[in-house]
């Protein structure tokens, strides 16, 4: 009963969502949207799930003084900090237990929550993003070093569409006369945009489109069972 | 003369339709009758703006658009109830504010039982579905069924391996979107392939999720592997654990793991976005086994670059299929296979007749 009870909400609610995909009438046409709340309703309740969880792992971590244990100190304290603020002084235009906070947001400029949010959460964010440049530069270094065919192929386009989208590009080839416009960088970078990389990535989707049609599939029948813990 | 007055009479009645105003009220197609399209012509006359307006149930008239165009479509879907006679009023202006003309009309909606703008979509749908279900069946005939390499699920064994002999851990991510994508779906179910790896070979496996759904998931899965793997006692609750919802802070999360925990073998299995590079770059610099598999073609040249194997696309949910080697799963990747052949003929067919000036196929392909 337990493996069947699951199979068969899932068979069922599978067949039902794929025929509302074609049936506008009601109540198919909503089947959908209705079925997308019930799913916020029930990770709203798994929200707190999360949060034991990482009070736990954390928790422990520090009772047993694991390697930088420091660190996870500081998780719990910003956890609790902003959860407290969040709960006393509300965010954005909501109230909290200790109605709007007034006072306190006409010295910061802000609700405490939000100030913390303003001018922490979002600069920590923009930090770990700002990363990426670096680690781009760094992957394609290693992308564009030319050992076989095909990573001199890269390199050589990567190249060009770089090229091609610089102000350096277009003085480069600029020169060249209208019957050789085809040549001129930025030209030569649209066209790789545009057809090589544009077809590539949608034989790319039209597999994973195929493949999701095949997972779905295989669980709607029931012959996939591994996400209920299973065979 | 008799015949004369009535042709004057038939060209005067014609002059004075052709300076009304046409306003119709259609219902919306293939909808759930929550709308209706109206048209408009004022062309026959100056009018420099136009109001529509919809009586209301208490008998008032609200307006629903304006425009400065003589012709012009709107669709109206506020508050539409299938089978009432809804009245409307199109009210032209001259350039002064002065009321020129005013014309009323009624029009109801109704539900449609079958969208037919999705015909094409349904016969696709149908002949995949078919050709899945067909090759499922073929397979549990016993007919043989060859299925290509995929090097980033031949290379579990060798990457547990790997991590065991060091005796480190391996991390396993399973992308940062919730369960209702399929990708995280096809993501746990390699975990469970790989749990069970991990409990035969002792190896420690941590899986931080940045979804609380995930994490309930992913814990029963790695759970049931451990136990069907015959080792119930190795299983660690606190292997999977919730990290953050948060794209950045999940990212900044793994990557400490990742510093501090150094795992010998990384697997990045699911839906990601910009922190793909970041995970991937990262657990390059640690030295890790790194495998990654998404369906995000925008991520993936960044994990080609960073890890040793991807698994590009439908390699991603084909790999359970794979891992399991049941025959009923296998039979389901030859159906895809058969719907990418279709796909194939459908695309060359299409492009020829493009370039012959027939649009008919592209037209029946297009969803509305």
């Amino acid at each position: 009963m337990k493996r069947k009870i699951p199979l068969l909400i899932t068979f069922t609610v599978g067949i039902i969502l794929i025929i509302s995909e074609f049936i506008p009438h009601k109540p198919f046409g909503q089947l959908s949207g209705e079925l997308e709340i019930w799913f916020l309703i029930i990770s709203g309740f798994a929200i707190l799930l999360g949060q034991l969880s990482l009070f736990k792992v954390n928790i422990l971590k520090i009772k047993y003084k694991q390697r930088d244990w420091q660190f996870y100190t500081i998780t719990l304290i910003s956890f609790i900090i902003m959860v407290t603020l969040g709960f006393l002084w509300g965010t954005g235009k909501s109230a909290g237990m200790l109605g709007q906070g007034e006072v306190i947001s006409n010295i910061l400029g802000y609700k405490p929550f939000d100030y913390l949010f303003h001018n922490i959460y979002q600069h920590l964010q923009a930090t770990m993003f700002s990363l990426l440049a670096f680690f781009i530069a760094s992957a394609a270094y290693r992308a564009f070093i030319g050992r076989t065919v095909e990573s001199n192929l890269l390199l050589v386009s990567a190249v060009l569409v770089m090229l091609g989208n610089t102000t350096l590009g277009s003085l480069l080839t600029g020169w060249l006369p209208e019957s050789l416009n085809f040549l001129h960088l930025p030209k030569i970078s649209e066209f790789i945009m545009t057809f090589p990389t544009t077809a590539g990535q949608r034989a790319i989707m039209i597999g994973a489109g195929l493949g999701i049609i095949g997972s779905s599939l295989r669980i709607i029948l029931g012959i996939e069972r591994s996400y209920l813990g299973g065979e | 003369m008799k015949k004369y007055l009535i042709f004057l009479f038939i060209l005067y009645t014609c002059f004075l339709f052709s300076q009304e105003i046409l306003l119709n009220i259609k219902d919306k197609p293939n909808d759930d009758g929550s709308a209706l399209l109206i048209s408009w012509d004022t062309s026959q006359i100056i009018s420099s703006k136009i109001i529509i307006e919809r009586e209301t149930s208490d008998g008032k008239f609200i307006t629903i658009t304006s425009s400065e165009e003589p012709i012009g479509t709107f669709e109206d879907g506020s508050k539409i109830i299938t089978g009432i006679r809804y009245e409307y009023c199109l009210t032209a202006y001259d350039s002064n504010g002065e009321i020129i003309q005013i014309t009323r009309t009624t029009g109801e909606s109704s539900a449609q039982w079958f969208n037919k703008d999705k015909i094409s979509l349904l016969i696709f749908a149908l002949l995949i579905t078919i050709s899945i279900v067909y090759y499922i069946f073929s397979a549990r005939s016993g007919k043989h069924l060859y299925i290509r390499k995929i090097a980033g699920l031949e290379s579990m064994d060798e990457s547990v391996g790997r991590a065991t002999e060091m005796g480190r851990p391996i991390l396993f991510i399973p992308g940062t979107l919730d369960l209702d994508d399929m990708q995280t779906i096809a993501g746990l179910t390699i975990l469970r392939k790989l749990a069970q790896k991990a409990a035969e070979y002792d190896a420690k496996l941590i899986v931080p999720v940045c979804r609380s759904m995930v994490l309930s998931t992913a814990k029963e899965v790695v759970k049931e592997a451990f136990m069907k793997a015959g080792h119930p006692d190795a299983y660690d609750p606190n292997s999977v654990f919730y990290l953050t919802d948060d794209q950045f802070g999940y990212v900044a999360g793994v990557d400490g793991i990742i510093v501090r925990e150094k795992p010998a073998a990384n697997f990045f299995l699911g839906a990601f976005y910009a922190e793909s590079l970041i995970l991937a770059e990262t657990g390059f610099a640690s030295g890790a086994i790194q495998t990654a598999g998404t369906a995000m073609p925008s991520q993936l040249p960044f994990f080609v670059v960073a890890c040793d194997y991807t698994l590009i696309g439908e390699e991603l949910f084909a790999a359970s299929a794979y891992l399991s080697k049941d025959p009923h799963q296998l039979g389901s990747l030859k159906g895809q296979d058969f719907g990418k052949a279709i796909f194939i003929i459908v695309l060359v067919i299409g492009i020829i007749l493009e370039i012959s000036g027939v649009h008919f196929l592209k037209d029946f392909l297009t969803l509305h």
